[in-house]
């Protein structure tokens, strides 16, 4: 490898093209491209300190600490010495940087560990196991099943027939499904020889590197014939390879050049909103310095002039003074350096170690840990705890996240006979627990064992061979495009287009109708233990107009029947008229199952005429030939023979929400929180999820539903849902609350509105809602409902959404999903959480927080945020009383020190005192406290209401501990200096000396301090006690030792104090004075506090005094029964997808390789049925994007 | 329990957090809310106590006798006063005598004072003045005086100055002698003692004198003495242990007073003979040989006499603090009582759901 200058010139050249020839290193080598070493470290050993220092004097309050440490090396203005400043700067510094080097220690390691990854690498005509890092571009490796793809590489041939291989994409994009990339015939037909491998020399000349993702151009020129290469014949580093042999591949992109690596390094930094009050705070302070050193300064010019310049005799001015208005200037600069303590330098090291201690209760909370995945909760973030205590705005995905993506058959009525429900003797239903008998299936060789159902009378009836039951099972079990997997005997794995299709076939299965094969001709079904082999003749297929789908096979007998399962409505058009009187009871079950948030489906069946069917077939046949309107004359002929149909009865599915979400979501609500739910599902899922999650209610004045197609049509829609909830509104242009003119952001108000309304919108509503015209517009209307659904949002709309109530509200907003699609979201809102554990890590990759199951949730927002906001809080309020009381004092003491810049303290106090003497308590309660425990907390979701309003920290609160600290440091000097100016010690000698006064006075505002914050302490563990007490002790002890014989003798410099802790403190006129401060300083706090609560308690004071009232927690919260109902409002029917496959079922194309093969058991059989299912699935996946 | 297949290699819960107290935030802890079972009665008591503290402290200050003779322009020092003014006269000797009569008896123990008014002791500049080093005793400090004291370190010619820095430089230099005139002619000094009026501390460990301890002369050698001064710093008294860096009335004075108006120890009655019981009523008088000038930056200078109690001198801050404090809380735990009484039931109530 090459050093210096002339490479680096080189590399700093734009890249223009990418030219590489395989298998010839000396030729790659000559362009300078990356090896697939990755380096994300920062710093090596001899980089860390200075540039660790130099990024840590960019931050401004070090860089202040640093201006101040040059002013205090100017003896004309020094006032302090040089270790009050260096001690406390070296020791955030050290902090820092310890834990920088530990992060940047771990990035080493991890880059160590990927980098010395083993590969196989083709090299001298030998296949050579090589560390990754030796990679280079123009290599050819080799890739086994399960590997993670070394670097992005072409690839040129694999152990699959066509050279296919699958790879799964989850680290890159989130996505767990499989997807297939093909090599170019001309590299795939070299197989695994290794000879042919050596040989190749084939150059590439494609695109520089970049970060799409998905787009890839280049040509290869191999034996001068040139083939263009595109995305599909490149695998990219981050993948892992599934399903294939091996697979072998040319190096393009190696290193940092990867499109992996050119993707991350962008991570935007979040802040709290604690942060920037603080930011703005900390330039409010340095106006505060600058304004009492200037009052302080012209105090020093006057006093200088009227009386300094007399006291000449004893004190001449310096030489470098000429006059009292230059005395004054220094002055300043003196003052600037003795008060510097109001910009708390230790703050920002403080809260970001009270940001890790509650990081790492998130991390240690057993209630947020899911035993079943092993996941416990994370904070993947540290620094913005506070912010989970002041969410305003939710904006939740559903699949995965609110629901579990998993369907189960749940209830089905057959025959006017409702299944499902489990009675206990009285005939009352019963609530179904984990504990509730489970139905045997172990009559069925072949049944699924995961499968759950609690009512034995459906089994009984099957067992009875009941016609209709068996009719409906039957039904079930042809009626679908579900792909059957085999690899073992008996155990059958189901492919379904959608989960509810699978749940269908599944419960058939265990209900003894077991679904085995299919051929695009046939369907095997074993019934009830006996193998028949259905005719399939034709698949009328699903889509969202028909809402239906219906099969016609032959039976085994020889009879042709047509089996449809669909919408009710759109069954009932066509039942025939016999069937009223089921019908009518068969509604009343979908009704019941509907009012449980159930998915229905309605099954009928009829039986076709032969002839009839062979003359439909034949017209079948003609219009799907045709060539013009072919879909239109499908339909008609669908809906001819799908006429006149025998109901069977209705299935219904649940949509399993994850445990405990609709009881999250209504503590949520409780705690004034306003819940989000954009999904990428249709409307009907996502409705019908908003019922059973409690968000949409029957009892809701009015939901409305926007769905239209053109800009202005959404604008009256939106304008007719607020004629509708407040119709003043209408007229009246929003109020814009300026929040900074010269950012021209403007907050819109909040709409206090009666009743509770719920909106539904689509994406393609949502899109023009979210225009610029109109954003206004939907964003009022939105927030005046109380829940809203945006269904079929594509992830940048979610991520706009987000951003668009960010712009408008002065609010903060949580997102939460697990998907790859919800990563715009999770990263535009002021904090993401991601359910970790279900799609992929995408999503948790890119999230603040993370945790398996939603309802967590309420226990990360209601208890953990709220703790760490109140605690946030609390801290802040503290640290700037008591290092506002701690500098007022000296500002009061220059009005009797001729203005000097004199310190009131010892100057080992001023260092001290921020760093031993009053930090451990304060961070002890910022640690531990807890105003209520957390289940109280959960008890009274109102708790959290505060935060939102950011009523515990914000300028009036600031100003408020302004004014208090004022108060305080009169107090504190004034005290002091009457009790000690005339006096003296009981054997008449000195008390009202220097010493003894600094001594008293910092005894007194330590105290003073301490008890302050024993009052704001709401929880006294005995670490708390231990710091307090403990941080005055050490006071004690270090003082007597610093003023001690021995101290002086070695230091005489730096310890001039001596004896006077053992003179003063020994006299009881400093204690009375002591306690008298102490009693004034802290008393009216007490009688303000006091009469607050009496006055006009707040929430937070009611829950405490219930709380001291009752002995005892709260009872566990009631795991609230199911709330039932019966509603009129018909959910959705059970099919996720958009569009069927029963084209690609039939029409052979894929499964053509199984038929050829399928019969005897040759060696290729066993593994093709295998090769068609993932083929089958790719090709699902990439047509049914789960966002779309 | 799990009905999941466990992750394979690993046991089931490895990554369940630990169910500690610490942990589980769960610790033990005693919460205090603020009662009106215990705010209200800690009001009155401590407002009761509070006045029980004051009314000591004022009984206990007002049995202490002091009387503070201002003498910067009183009587024949006018013209002494006058005299200082100009720096030029500083050579010229200037005596003075106040007189002034006690009406009651000073019993016990009784301390003479100087008071300074005016005088900033505690100004950075000067307070900085002085190296602890040199006044230790340390010979490398002793002819190295700290850059801290300059201009006050050296003078011109190089010769280190000892003890170096304004605040020895400006050293109280005025003598003060007491009187008792039992009747109009009788003059009796009142006996004074020199010693034990500082800190133990300071004149045992924080002032000591260069070695040879035994030959001061000796051992300031090679220093002069600061440009106001009179004499050296070894001839600041007779007495032997009294005299150098560890003379007590340097000592008294390098102890800097923290406000600008400050008395200091000067003498501490010698009680015997007829003031064995203290100082008896009577007229008194104070000689003042009138050197330090304080006119220019219009200080004050007054002698102070007085008596001392547990509490030290006479002092009635405290005391008036303490009683007026008291009433406060008095009146504050009343108002909180009658608010307590008015409002309780209203506001407390939690709305059930």
């Amino acid at each position: 490898m090459s050093f210096f200058g002339l490479d680096c010139r080189r590399k700093k050249e734009k890249e223009e093209e990418r030219h590489l020839r395989a298998n010839d290193r000396e030729f790659n080598l000559t362009f300078q491209y990356a090896t697939n070493a990755i380096k994300t470290s920062k710093y090596n050993l001899f980089t860390f300190l200075p540039m660790n220092l130099f990024e840590q004097f960019q931050r401004i309050a070090n860089a202040y600490f640093l201006f101040l440490l040059i002013l205090q090396l100017i003896p004309e203005i020094s006032s302090l010495s040089w270790f009050t400043t260096v001690v406390p700067l070296m020791l955030v510094l050290t902090a820092t940087a310890a834990k920088d080097a530990i992060e940047d220690f771990n990035r080493h390691k991890s880059d160590s560990q990927v980098n010395n990854r083993q590969v196989k690498v083709l090299m001298d005509g030998q296949l050579k196991s090589e560390k990754w890092r030796n990679v280079q571009v123009g290599d050819i490796i080799k890739l086994e099943n399960n590997q993670f793809v070394t670097a992005d590489l072409l690839l040129l041939s694999s152990s699959e027939p066509l050279s296919l291989v699958y790879i799964e994409t989850a680290e890159l994009d989130g996505e767990t499904n499989l997807k297939v990339k093909q090599s170019l015939t001309v590299s795939g037909d070299m197989g695994d020889d290794i000879e042919a491998l050596a040989a190749f020399n084939g150059e590439v000349r494609c695109e520089p590197p970049n970060n799409r993702l998905d787009k890839f151009t280049g040509t290869l020129i191999f034996k001068e014939q040139k083939y263009s290469l595109d995305n599909d014949k490149i695998l990219l580093r981050g993948c892992t390879l599934r399903n294939t042999e091996w697979c072998f591949g040319l190096v393009i992109f190696a290193g940092p050049e990867t499109k992996l690596m050119q993707n991350c390094g962008k991570t935007t930094f979040k802040r709290t909103s604690i942060d920037r009050l603080m930011n703005v705070l900390v330039l409010w302070i340095f106006g505060f310095l600058a304004l009492m050193c200037i009052i302080l300064a012209i105090g020093n010019g006057i006093w200088e002039y009227q009386k300094g310049f007399y006291f000449q005799v004893f004190l001449p001015w310096p030489e470098s003074v000429p006059n009292s208005a230059f005395s004054a200037f220094l002055t300043f600069w003196s003052y600037v350096i003795i008060l510097n303590t109001v910009v708390p330098i230790s703050l920002y090291v403080s809260v970001e170690i009270i940001r890790l201690g509650n990081s790492f209760y998130i991390d240690w909370d057993r209630k947020m840990y899911y035993p079943r995945s092993d996941t416990p909760a994370e904070a993947r973030t540290t620094t913005l705890n506070e912010e989970l205590g002041q969410i305003k705005y939710i904006f939740s995905d559903k699949t995965g996240t609110l629901t579990q993506n998993i369907m189960t058959f749940n209830m089905c009525s057959i025959n006017g006979k409702s299944y499902g429900e489990v009675l206990d003797f009285a005939g009352q239903r019963m609530e179904i627990t984990e504990r509730t008998p489970k139905v045997d299936f172990s009559f069925n060789r072949l049944a699924d064992p995961k499968f759950v159902f609690h009512d034995h009378s459906l089994v009984e009836a099957v067992k009875l061979e009941i016609l209709e039951v068996h009719a409906f099972f039957r039904l079930l079990s042809l009626c679908h495009t579900v792909m059957p997997e085999e690899k073992k005997e008996g155990e059958l794995l189901y492919q379904a287009q959608s989960p509810d299709e699978g749940a269908l076939v599944t419960a058939a299965r265990n209900f003894g109708f077991v679904f085995r094969s299919r051929t695009p001709e046939s369907i095997t079904v074993v019934e009830m233990g006996e193998t028949k082999t259905y005719e399939l003749l034709a698949i009328l297929d699903f889509n969202n107009v028909r809402k239906r789908m219906s099969v016609i096979v032959r039976c085994p007998e020889g009879k042709l029947s047509l089996y449809c399962k669909g919408a009710d409505t759109i069954i009932y058009e066509r039942l025939h008229p016999a069937c009223k009187t089921l019908k009518d009871v068969t509604t009343e079950h979908l009704d019941e199952f509907a009012g449980e948030g159930l998915r229905t489906l309605v099954l009928a069946y009829k039986d076709l005429e032969e002839g009839y069917f062979e003359d439909w077939r034949a017209r079948h046949h003609t219009a799907s030939t045709a060539l013009e309107e072919r879909e239109e004359k499908l339909d008609e002929l669908y809906e001819e023979i799908e006429k006149n149909l025998q109901l069977l009865g209705a299935t219904a599915i649940e949509d399993k929400l994850q445990d405990g979400v609709p009881q999250t979501i209504e503590q949520l609500a409780k705690a004034d929180i306003k819940m989000w739910v954009l999904t990428g599902d249709k409307q009907e899922t996502a409705v019908n999820i908003g019922y059973a999650c409690n968000m949409l209610r029957e009892e809701m004045n009015d939901v409305f539903i926007i769905s239209a197609n053109t800009a202005e049509d959404v604008r009256e829609e939106l304008r007719n849902a607020r004629r509708k909830i407040k119709p003043e509104t209408i007229e009246a242009e929003p109020i814009f609350e300026v929040k900074q003119p010269k950012n021209k952001s403007a907050v819109l108000p909040e709409d206090t509105v009666e009743g509770e309304y719920g909106l539904v919108i689509n994406g393609h509503s949502l899109a023009y809602g979210l225009e610029k015209s109109m954003e206004v517009e939907f964003l009022r209307t939105a927030c005046m409902c109380k829940t809203v659904i945006c269904c079929r949002v594509t992830p940048l709309q979610k991520a706009q959404v987000v951003q668009l109530v960010k712009k408008y509200k002065k609010a903060i907003t949580l997102a939460i999903g697990d998907g790859a699609n919800d990563v715009s979201m999770i990263k535009a809102a002021h904090i993401g959480v991601g359910i970790s554990g279900q799609e992929g890590m995408q999503a948790v990759l890119s999230s603040d927080f993370s945790f398996a199951q939603f309802r967590y949730l309420q226990r990360l927002l209601l208890v953990h945020g709220r703790w760490s906001y109140i605690r946030m809080c609390k801290f802040l309020n503290y640290f700037f009383y008591k290092n506002f009381t701690f500098t007022l004092v000296h500002f009061w003491y220059g009005f009797f020190c001729g203005f000097s810049a004199q310190t009131v303290y010892d100057e080992w106090y001023i260092t001290l005192y921020n760093l031993v003497y009053t930090s451990l308590p304060v961070l002890g309660m910022s640690l531990f406290d807890q105003d209520v425990s957390d289940r109280w907390s959960l008890e009274y979701p109102k708790l959290y209401e505060p935060g939102q309003l950011n009523m515990y920290f914000s300028i009036g609160s600031f100003i408020k501990c302004l004014l208090h600290s004022i108060y305080s440091s009169l107090i504190l000097f004034f005290i002091p200096y009457g009790a000690m100016y005339d006096t003296m010690r009981d054997d008449g000698k000195d008390l009202a000396d220097y010493q003894s006064f600094a001594l008293l006075a910092q005894t007194c505002l330590l105290i003073a301090v301490s008890i302050q914050l024993g009052l704001d302490t709401a929880y006294w563990t005995s670490v708390n006690q231990l710091f307090m007490w403990g941080s005055l002790a050490i006071y004690f002890a270090i003082t007597l030792t610093m003023y001690s014989n021995g101290m002086y003798l070695i230091f005489t410099a730096s310890f001039p104090f001596i004896g006077t802790a053992r003179n003063s403190l020994n006299q009881p006129n400093v204690w009375l004075t002591i306690l008298l401060t102490t009693i004034l300083c802290v008393l009216p706090v007490v009688a303000y506090r006091f009469s607050r609560t009496e006055l006009r308690p707040t929430i937070n004071d009611k829950v405490r005094y219930k709380v001291s009232k009752s002995k005892h927690a709260p009872p566990p919260q009631a795991t609230r029964a199911r709330i039932r109902r019966t509603s009129s409002r018909r959910s959705g029917y059970a099919f996720s997808h958009a569009q069927g496959y029963g084209d690609l079922i039939t029409s052979s194309r894929y499964l053509r390789k199984n038929m050829a093969t399928f019969s005897p058991r040759s060696k290729t059989n066993a593994k093709q049925p295998g090769t068609v299912l993932k083929t089958y699935r790719a090709v699902k996946d990439t047509v049914v994007d789960k966002t779309l | 329990m799990s009905n999941r297949k466990d992750p394979p290699g690993s046991q089931p819960f490895m990554k369940r957090p630990d169910n500690t107290a610490f942990k589980q935030q769960k610790l033990p802890a005693w919460s205090p809310t603020l009662k009106a079972e215990t705010v209200l009665p800690f009001f009155f008591l401590s407002g009761v106590a509070c006045i029980l503290i004051g009314v000591l402290i004022c009984i206990t200050a007002a049995g202490v006798q002091e009387i503070k003779v201002d003498y910067t322009e009183e009587s024949d020092c006018t013209d002494c006063y006058s005299l200082r003014l100009d720096r030029a006269n500083s050579i010229i000797d200037c005596a003075c005598t106040v007189s002034f009569s006690l009406s009651e008896a000073f019993k016990g123990d009784v301390f003479m004072y100087y008071g300074l008014a005016n005088f900033h002791q505690n100004q950075r500049h000067y307070m900085v003045s002085r190296d602890n080093a040199q006044l230790v005793g340390r010979q490398y400090n002793l002819k190295n005086p700290s850059i801290t004291c300059i201009p006050f370190d050296k003078y011109k010619n190089g010769t280190p100055i000892a003890p170096c820095g304004a605040i020895a430089n400006s050293i109280f230099n005025d003598t003060l002698q007491l009187f008792y005139h039992p009747d109009k002619n009788t003059e009796t000094p009142v006996p004074l003692l020199k010693t034990d009026i500082s800190w133990f501390t300071d004149r045992t460990v924080k002032f000591q004198n260069p070695s040879p301890k035994a030959n001061l002369t000796a051992a300031f050698a090679g220093t002069a003495r600061p440009f106001y001064w009179w004499k050296p710093v070894y001839q600041l008294s007779e007495e032997e242990n009294n005299n150098g860096f560890m003379n007590e009335d340097l000592i008294v004075w390098m102890r800097q007073a923290a406000f600008p108006s400050f008395k200091k120890l000067y003498r501490r009655l010698n009680r015997t003979q007829e003031f064995n019981d203290g100082l008896p009523a009577g007229n008194y008088s104070v000689k003042i040989s009138y050197n330090y000038p304080v006119g220019k930056f219009k200080g004050r200078k007054s002698v102070i006499l007085s008596t001392v109690s547990w509490l030290g001198g006479q002092s009635n801050f405290l005391g008036v603090a303490y009683c007026a404090s008291g009433a406060i809380i008095l009146i504050v735990a009343i108002i909180l009582t009658v608010v307590h009484l008015k409002f309780k039931k209203k506001s407390l109530g939690l709305e059930e759901e």
